[in-house]
């Protein structure tokens, strides 16, 4: 067994076991101790996440930024399968993050509708745990095991409701298309393998260097393709809308933050390190997903009345601007799309903390009409939920149009003007959605009861410290980009 | 001349009931004609001498999943006849979708035979048998535990989480069933749960 | 495709033929020997003397199919173990604890499924 650097594991390790012994300890206290149980997984989550920052002091003791080199060895565990750079410790801390809040915003949602199981948190943690392995996969192998990880998980979170039609709905559908990725994938790995006689990422790049043999090419696009499904990117993004539509409402939040942000990060490393060589086949691919995914989700999403619903259609054009970093394929298009997805994730998990808050008689409010009134019933609610929209439709002083700019700098700096551009148009076709919300609760008189008023501390705490958060980014871009930076430049090969 | 008379038999014996899982009207015998695929290419392993995969091939697949599949088909009672009226106009789609993967193994097949230097960089399990000396599952265990201990891991963790998701998703409580408790028996004290009552005569139950 | 190897399998295989062998002819035998005369009553299935009654394809509990997952699941664990017991003299301590690992880990699996109530069937 290779169990050299064995340390650059620790917070994966920490993460397993503590998952491991809450499924025990959630199954002999029972139903009842449900919220002790997702106490414990924030507290896991959050202690995973010190660990990860605190990772370089002891790893390499004389370097203190793991990762800062590729050719970094502290970094990489497993004969090399598993590499804890900046990129996936960066990456990483945004996973745990999203996972805790997730957590956090199911506890009056589960109580309410009867779900209050231990096993909700302990799969959260367990489909984190995937992401993680995913982020920080250097070989085809480990990646593949990571993604089953994550998917497992969420295919089982995703019908959690599970006397519920849309919810049984959106876990088999979810299921059913995922598994087909998947297979797709595994097409293309062995493709890959067949080709280069071996899995692992820095071999395969060294093999890849010179002109490609068709199989390759083939073998690229099925890979391709399997992660545009998972981060649904057009044209693979036909489950989303249901899937969004249909799980309960924390696991959709966690849907739209940590495996989307995952597999955005499992696909910028395949592209950039393993298949760096492949540039010119995978760029055009990258760009028609980027532009597609723009053009799909500002257009569909004008016709939505569903808020769920809509927060997909959203989320498939932030996953095309995201790839519009990616298409840039340098140092600053991984900077860009790394500050672009931690600022969507905070926007988003507030978004739906706000979806949660709206209840009227015990019902969830899902429709975009039921917003109607909300300045007047709950004005705090109804300024934290403006703050975001006004921040996903990219308003200057708030964090989401930094994301953009980033983004669209780094396309203009890179010589791709007709991407940005198309990027600049459909930000401001899907602005009309997001300020159609604001009008409908600044402007339109409620029709029916108001909603109930907000119950619990942890929605108002995530609601409230993310609105805050899209706030005052402005004040203190600093620490995110400078990080972001660091983990794109450790992506990169060095010269 | 006996090996390719064998390997024939046992590939046209596949394709053949591949096609009738497929095309069977009664969803029980598309299952059953399933297990005769897994048989095959069992034997189509055993030809290569990849003996573990072929017998993973027989425990798990025609001794678990296809006994699952049996299961999910008496399960969900689905009327299979009306599902197949839109065969008719899904099939020019299917073929479709079949024949530019048929295409792509073409193209690839092509290539491969010229790629020479990719083709000699590999090795078949034959080759790996007698280079090393060893039977295929015993060169598979030198190194699935040892240089694969990480993969190996995470496989246990999503069978882990198969499970899980399998008692989340189907085990319902049984409000009624009452469980047998050992221990619970063993601590009962007669002094613990029975109460000796005098009633005088004539104030008892009515 | 080497000799070598088919020679090995040469019994299975000699046993394969003969085991299709005998099925064929008995049934075979008995179809072209015996007298047919085959009517409503006789052909009609029989159900202890009166007329079958429903599909005999009853819907099955969904009990059943959370065992048979149930089953996969520690069938695929098990067929880990055969590599691992042929190679164990190669690959030392740290092969050996790899697997109790692994185990352990289903371990916990298994100690939920019993807590849960997964494995009792009333």
């Amino acid at each position: 067994m290779n169990v050299e650097n064995i340390y650059a594991t620790f917070p994966e390790l920490f993460l397993a076991s503590c998952a491991l012994m809450l499924l025990l300890f959630g199954v002999k206290r029972g139903n009842d101790a449900t919220l002790f149980t997702g106490l414990i997984a924030v507290v896991v989550c959050l202690a995973a996440g010190v660990l990860l920052i605190k990772l370089p002091s002891f790893v390499e003791p004389g370097q203190a930024q793991l990762g800062v080199s590729a050719l970094c060895h502290g970094c990489k565990a497993f004969g090399g399968m598993f590499i804890n750079d900046a990129f996936a410790q960066f990456v990483k801390v945004l996973l745990l993050l999203a996972s805790a809040i997730a957590i956090m915003l199911s506890w009056g949602y589960m109580e309410r509708h009867g779900l209050e199981r231990p096993e909700y948190p302990a799969l959260i943690l367990f489909a984190t745990l995937g992401m993680m392995l995913m982020v920080s996969a250097n070989d085809l192998l480990a990646l593949y095991m990571g993604l089953e990880l994550q998917s497992l998980a969420l295919y089982v979170l995703a019908s959690f409701r599970r006397d519920h039609v849309r919810s049984s709905e959106a876990g088999l559908k979810y299921f059913v298309l995922g598994s087909l990725s998947s297979g797709m994938l595994l097409y293309g790995i062995s493709l890959l393998y067949g080709y280069t006689g071996s899995t692992g990422f820095e071999a395969l790049a060294h093999v890849l260097a010179g002109e490609p043999p068709i199989g390759v090419v083939l073998g690229l696009v099925f890979v391709c393709a399997a992660m545009a499904f998972k981060v649904s990117a057009v044209p693979f993004h036909m489950w989303t809308p249901d899937v969004y539509e249909g799980a309960p409402t924390p696991v959709t939040a966690f849907f739209a933050a940590g495996p989307k942000l995952a597999a955005l990060a499992l696909f910028v490393r395949v592209l950039l390190q393993p298949l760096a060589g492949l540039e010119h086949q995978w760029v055009q691919v990258v760009v028609f997903m980027a532009v597609a995914s723009m053009l799909l989700g500002s257009f569909a999403g004008l016709a939505q009345s569903n808020i769920k619903r809509l927060m997909a259609y959203s989320s498939i054009a932030n996953v095309g601007y995201a790839l519009v970093g990616m298409a840039v394929a340098n140092e600053a298009g991984v900077q860009a799309l790394l500050v672009y997805l931690s600022i969507y994730l905070v926007n988003t998990l507030g978004v739906f903390g706000v979806i949660l808050c709206l209840r009227r008689e015990g019902v969830m409010a899902e429709k975009i009409a039921d917003l109607a009134g909300l300045s007047k019933s709950h004005p705090l609610l109804a300024v934290a939920m403006g703050i975001f929209m006004f921040s996903l439709a990219g308003v200057p002083p708030l964090a989401g149009f930094f994301g953009k700019y980033f983004v669209f700098l780094a396309a203009v700096q890179a010589g791709m003007l007709p991407l940005a551009i198309i990027g600049v148009l459909t930000s401001c076709v899907a602005a009309y959605y997001y300020l159609r919300i604001i009008k409908v609760m600044y402007f339109d008189d409620a029709t029916e009861a108001a909603v109930d008023p907000v119950p619990e501390f942890s929605l108002r705490i995530v609601t409230g410290g993310a609105a805050l958060l899209m706030l005052l980014f402005v004040f203190m871009p600093t620490p995110v980009i400078d990080s972001a930076l660091a983990a794109a430049h450790s992506l990169m090969p060095q010269g | 001349m006996l090996a390719s008379l064998i390997f024939y038999l046992f590939a046209t014996v596949l394709v053949a009931s591949a096609v009738m899982v497929v095309t069977a009207r009664n969803p029980v015998h598309a299952v059953l004609f399933l297990i005769l695929c897994f048989f095959n290419a069992s034997g189509l392993f055993v030809l290569m001498g990849a003996e573990f995969l072929a017998f993973i091939l027989m425990i798990v697949y025609v001794g678990a999943v296809a006994v699952l599949f049996l299961f999910v088909v008496m399960l969900l009672n689905i009327d299979f006849k009306s599902m197949r009226q839109g065969l008719r106009r899904q099939l020019p789609l299917g073929l479709g979708v079949g024949a530019l993967l048929l295409v792509e193994l073409a193209v690839m097949a092509l290539h491969w035979s010229s790629d020479s230097q990719a083709f000699s960089a590999l090795s078949t399990v034959e080759m790996v048998n007698q280079a090393t000396n060893v039977d295929s599952t015993r060169a598979l265990g030198r190194l699935l535990y040892t240089d694969y201990f990480y993969p190996f891991q995470v496989a246990g963790l999503i069978l882990l989480v198969a499970m899980i998701g399998a008692i989340v998703l189907t085990l319902r409580d049984r409000k009624r069933v009452k469980r047998q408790n050992a221990a619970e028996q063993m601590d009962r004290r007669p002094e613990d749960v029975v109460e000796i009552r005098k009633v005088k005569s004539g104030e008892g139950a009515l | 495709m080497s000799s070598e190897l088919l020679r090995e399998y040469l019994p299975i295989l000699l046993f394969i033929g003969i085991a299709t062998f005998v099925a064929l002819a008995s049934v075979g035998i008995s179809f072209v020997l015996a007298k047919q005369k085959p009517d409503s009553a006789k052909v009609s299935a029989y159900e202890c003397g009166f007329e079958a009654f429903g599909d005999a394809r009853a819907r099955f509990d969904v009990r059943f199919y959370l065992v048979a997952i149930l089953f996969i699941i520690f069938d695929l664990e098990v067929a880990f173990l055969f590599p691992w017991a042929m190679a164990l003299g190669d690959i030392g301590a740290a092969g050996y604890w790899s697997m109790v690992l692994f185990l352990g880990v289903l371990g916990v699996g298994f100690v939920y499924e019993w807590k849960k109530g997964a494995l009792e069937w009333e």
